[in-house]
């Protein structure tokens, strides 16, 4: 464990603690706009400076590792000066779209603008502009809001294990681009959107479905695999306009395609929402009661003409382990053959 | 008996002059002439390195029983009166011979790191042993611990010439001192900055040099394995390295139990995309290890976690260069030379607007005035000397009333520059000081790794306004603004290429506010650079009415009948300065 003193608080911390984590177990509040938990340090956005006694010059917290009789300065007139600067240069670069950004309200970038009143600006000049939209069918990249913090690149590495993007081009012209500039082509799990701190990354069926205003939170499971992990609906007018993952779940944040962008079945004209029996050829809404009877009858006619082995269980890897477990035992042991299998099995 | 040696300059500068050709003339007029064969003349031909004044290539030295005769501008046609009425008569052929400025340019300097370069064949390992090249290494690694080795060093007093300055004693201890199972040792050769060679010439003229260096300070440090990360622009340099090495491993300089000595050792050569940023030693180590050549940020130092992660020490090629001189002649004799806290020499790339361009080797501590006027022979047109430029991008310009500065890392930067890793660019009244600021910083601003906000985005707003300025549209408070951010750009910069990136913008301003205020507020340049802010007119009183400017006018700008005042019309002239250039009588003005 080291101690240290942050703004003359004293904070103890084990070894290899950053200080900027140091801080925000001390509730001592530090800007940060590239730093994520799940993520090695990035220290490209320079919000995050704090003067450390014996230091020459302001040093990233998030880049720096705690050390022992450290004496951090979380602010000053100098640091106020340089995190200002830094705003006023990334703002001088972004479209500034609030009013229609899909990411207002629950942007990183426009709570820090907010919070430095930043509504004059001391720099203009040149904005990136990339006029071709790309063409995947899940996440809008709006590369012109990107601000180069690097989450979307490290989580697909570190994290994802996938590496679908990396840095581009040198400079003012720096970009994160897929492989020869193509549509992105991966996973699409999302989990760079999921960090991405602008508007700069958004889902494609999220667009003008509802920001904050009227939309509800409902925390609940993923339908789609025995893994169960716990996302959140946002609900507006009863209808899903995203969902986002919490970082306190099981899955700890993260989520796979299905999850996070394969909602519309929910509202979905096609669902089957009774079960339905085949009655001359066609398809006829009936009664759970009634459904399961005629399955039931159906086996027990089989099993007694043509034995149970004439009869195998298929099961989903989208049941439980604990659904999965009681399907082999009826088939086992209520039909009587050991003919059950998996599709994830493969 | 007469010992007869010509010297071919065939460094990067010598071969496009057509150095190759003239050594294949020399070789075959000797030969035509049967001087090799005949009893009493031995007579040899060699390729030799850089000597630093390429403008005068193709050198050549002829040396007949060790007086040197050296000729400039050697054409391959010129070469058979040399052997004839030289090497043949022994009358060196007078009006070849190079001038008063080649001797004072080299008089002047003070040659350790190059002493041997442009006198000895770069490409013969046998040139560079006869000039005792690799007895440091062997007394090093036969009689000396990796710690005294360190020591010689601390007490040379050399510091890195890659530009910071920091002891290289000092980082090698530290290294040392770190218990790892793997150590490295790089030589950086990314030179990234416009206008510099002279690791370039360095490695082109005395391979081997650098080579000892790394294999001594392997040793010191306990690496087993040696990087050279070296600009892929440099096909010369690499050619030359990599025979070079191949040559030291032949001869057990390099590799398993180097000269029996029991320690092991080995240079891999590493060819960067010339990118800038790849200087900077956690970009190059990025860039090594096959990621992008982006910083990361410092501490961790690499010399406590540098490649793959391991203790690692990184030095420029001109530092490792003068390891095998400091271990032959002792740390004293290097600490001679030089100032208190800047020991030995340090070579430069003197370029611009000098009589005597090229590369130059001074003690620490020499007044600038010396390098311009005494090596450098003045300004080119004897114009008005107005300001040089050192350390490149990430330096700054020190005005005329600060000559008599001395060269060394701690009074250049209290001028406001820094050494830097020796480019030197000499600037004259027909320079316009904001157009140079503005050249740096579409340099810096294209070089910019992208990684960090204050460096990707302040460069390119530091750039627009000097372009805005230079254009006429500059505006009230501009200057102001750009000393505001440079000095937070300098503040919140990831790393030295954002941090030293303004410099060029706050010196320019500190010594030449006027300029920028002459822009800015009167729309005028004063050096006739910015062409938006030029007005070219003929004054009436001088014109002869000969026409020469109007059949030289692109734009048809020009009216007037013969023999009367011409005019300009200056809604249709372009400013392209081809009536200026071509009147006889000074009659067209330009401000
Ligand atoms: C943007 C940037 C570019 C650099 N380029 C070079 C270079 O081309 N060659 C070099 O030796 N050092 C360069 N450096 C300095 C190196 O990072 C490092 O300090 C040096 O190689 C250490 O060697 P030394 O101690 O022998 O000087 C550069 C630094 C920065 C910030
Ligand atoms: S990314 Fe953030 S700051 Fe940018 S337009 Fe969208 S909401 Fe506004
Ligand atoms: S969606 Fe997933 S796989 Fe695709 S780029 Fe983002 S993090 Fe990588
Ligand atoms: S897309 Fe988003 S997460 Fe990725 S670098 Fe840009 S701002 Fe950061
Ligand atoms: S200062 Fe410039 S070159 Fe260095 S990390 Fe930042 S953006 Fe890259
Ligand atoms: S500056 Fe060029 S365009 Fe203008 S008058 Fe002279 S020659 Fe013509
Ligand atoms: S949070 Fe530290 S630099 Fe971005
Ligand atoms: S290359 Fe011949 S003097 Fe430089």
């Amino acid at each position: 464990m080291v101690t240290l003193k942050i703004n003359n608080i004293e904070a103890v911390v084990p070894e290899g603690t950053t200080v900027l984590e140091a801080a925000r177990k001390a509730g001592i509040y530090i800007p940060a706009l590239c730093q994520h938990p799940k993520l090695t340090p990035f220290g490209g956005c320079r919000l995050c400076l704090v003067e450390i006694k014996g230091m020459p010059r302001p040093v990233t917290s998030c880049t720096t590792p705690a050390a022992e009789g450290m004496e951090v300065a979380t602010t000053s007139p100098v640091i106020e000066r340089l995190r200002r600067t830094v705003l006023e240069l990334i703002l001088s670069d972004h479209p500034n779209d609030c009013m229609v950004c899909e990411q207002a309200g629950s942007c990183t970038l426009q709570e820090l603008a907010y919070e430095y009143g930043i509504r004059e600006n001391r720099f203009e000049g040149e904005r990136r502009k990339y006029a071709r939209k790309d063409g995947n069918p899940f996440i809008e990249r709006d590369l012109e809001k990107c601000i180069m913090c690097g989450r979307c690149v490290k989580i697909c590495d570190e994290v994802q294990g996938v590496e679908a993007i990396e840095f581009g081009y040198r400079g003012f012209d720096a970009k994160i681009c897929t492989p020869f500039e193509e549509d992105l082509d991966c996973e699409f799990c999302g989990q760079c959107v999921s960090v991405c701190p602008t508007g700069a990354l958004t889902g494609k069926l999220w667009s003008k479905k509802g920001r904050q205003l009227g939309v509800r939170e409902v925390d609940s499971t993923c339908p789609y695999c025995g893994t169960g992990c716990m996302l959140t609906y946002h609900v507006k007018d009863n209808e899903i306009v995203r969902v986002t993952s919490k970082e306190d779940g099981l899955n700890e944040g993260l989520l796979c395609v299905k999850g996070r962008f394969a909602y519309k079945y929910v509202n979905s004209p096609d669902r089957l929402r009774k079960p339905l029996i085949k009655k001359d050829g066609v398809f006829v809404e009936t009664s759970w009661d009634d459904a399961l009877d005629l399955i039931a009858d159906k086996l027990k006619e089989v099993k007694a003409e043509h034995g149970p082995d004439a009869i195998a269980g298929l099961s989903s890897a989208r049941c439980t382990n604990e659904e999965n477990y009681a399907f082999q035992k009826f088939i086992r042991a209520a039909i009587g053959t050991n003919n059950v299998d998996h599709c994830a099995r493969l | 008996m007469h010992n007869i040696l010509v010297k071919v300059c065939m460094g990067t500068g010598g071969i496009a002059a057509g150095g190759d050709e003239v050594l294949a003339a020399f070789n075959k007029e000797i030969a035509e002439a049967g001087i090799t064969a005949s009893v009493e003349k031995k007579c040899s031909t060699h390729q030799v390195g850089c000597r630093g004044l390429c403008a005068k290539d193709v050198l050549v030295d002829v040396i007949i029983n060790d007086r040197k005769v050296t000729y400039q501008h050697v054409r391959p046609e010129m070469v058979s009166r040399i052997v004839k009425e030289h090497i043949l008569e022994n009358v060196p052929v007078a009006e070849l011979v190079a001038g008063d400025d080649y001797h004072n340019f080299h008089d002047k300097q003070f040659k350790v790191v190059l002493s041997d370069c442009g006198s000895i064949d770069p490409e013969d390992i046998d040139a560079y042993i006869a000039v005792e090249g690799y007895t440091s290494a062997q007394k090093v690694l036969g009689s000396m611990s990796p710690e005294e080795t360190t020591d010689l060093i601390k007490r040379s007093g050399l510091r890195g010439r890659g530009g910071a300055g920091f002891p290289t004693g000092t980082k090698w201890e530290i290294a040392g001192k770190q218990v790892s199972d793997r150590k490295y040792i790089i030589c950086n050769a990314d030179e990234g900055d416009p206008g510099a060679f002279m690791d370039r010439s360095v490695i082109e003229g005395n391979p081997h040099a650098v080579i000892e260096g790394m294999i001594i300070g392997a040793y010191a440090i306990g690496a087993y394995k040696g990087y050279v990360y070296i600009r892929a622009e440099y096909p010369l340099a690499v050619e030359r390295l990599r025979k070079a090495l191949d040559d030291a491993r032949r001869r057990n300089f390099l590799g398993k139990s180097i000269m029996g000595s029991g320690f092991d050792f080995d240079i891999l050569v590493k060819l960067g995309a010339g990118a800038f940023v790849c200087g900077e030693e956690t970009a190059l180590i990025a860039s090594i290890e096959g990621q992008r050549g982006m910083p990361r940020a410092k501490p961790p130092f690499p010399v406590y976690q540098g490649l793959w992660g391991k203790p690692t020490v990184i030095n420029n090629v001109e530092t490792l260069a003068n390891v095998s001189y400091i271990v032959r002649k002792g740390a004293e004799w290097f600490a001679s030379f030089g100032t208190e806290k800047s020991k030995g020499t340090k070579v430069f790339a003197l370029t611009g607007k000098i009589k005597n361009s090229g590369l130059i080797e001074v003690p620490m501590g020499i007044p600038l005035r010396q390098i311009i006027y005494d090596i450098g022979g003045g300004i080119e047109g004897d114009r008005q000397f107005k300001a040089v430029q050192t350390g490149g991008p990430s330096g700054g310009c020190i005005p005329a009333d600060l000559l008599d500065t001395p060269v060394d890392f701690e009074s250049l930067a209290k001028v406001g520059s820094i050494v830097g890793s020796g480019g030197m660019v000499v600037l004259d009244e027909t320079d316009c000081m904001v157009n140079i600021a503005k050249f740096f910083l579409e340099f810096t601003r294209g070089e910019s790794c992208g990684k960090c906000v204050p460096c990707r985005i302040g460069t390119k707003r530091l750039l627009e306004i000097l372009e805005r300025i230079t254009k006429g549209e500059g505006r009230p408070g501009d200057i102001e603004l750009l000393e505001n951010m440079s000095v937070d750009i300098k503040m919140a910069s990831l790393c030295g290429l954002g941090q030293t990136a303004p410099n060029p913008v706050l010196s320019t301003i500190k010594y030449f506010r006027h300029e920028y205020e002459a822009h800015i507020n009167d729309k005028k340049c004063p050096a006739g650079v910015c062409r938006d802010l030029l007005t070219y007119m003929v004054l009436p009183d001088a014109c002869k009415g000969c026409g020469a400017c109007l059949r030289a006018c692109p734009a048809k700008a020009i009216t007037g009948e013969k023999k009367k005042p011409h005019a300009i019309d200056p809604s249709v002239c372009i400013k392209c300065g081809a009536c200026f250039d071509v009147c006889k009588f000074k009659a067209v003005k330009k401000e």
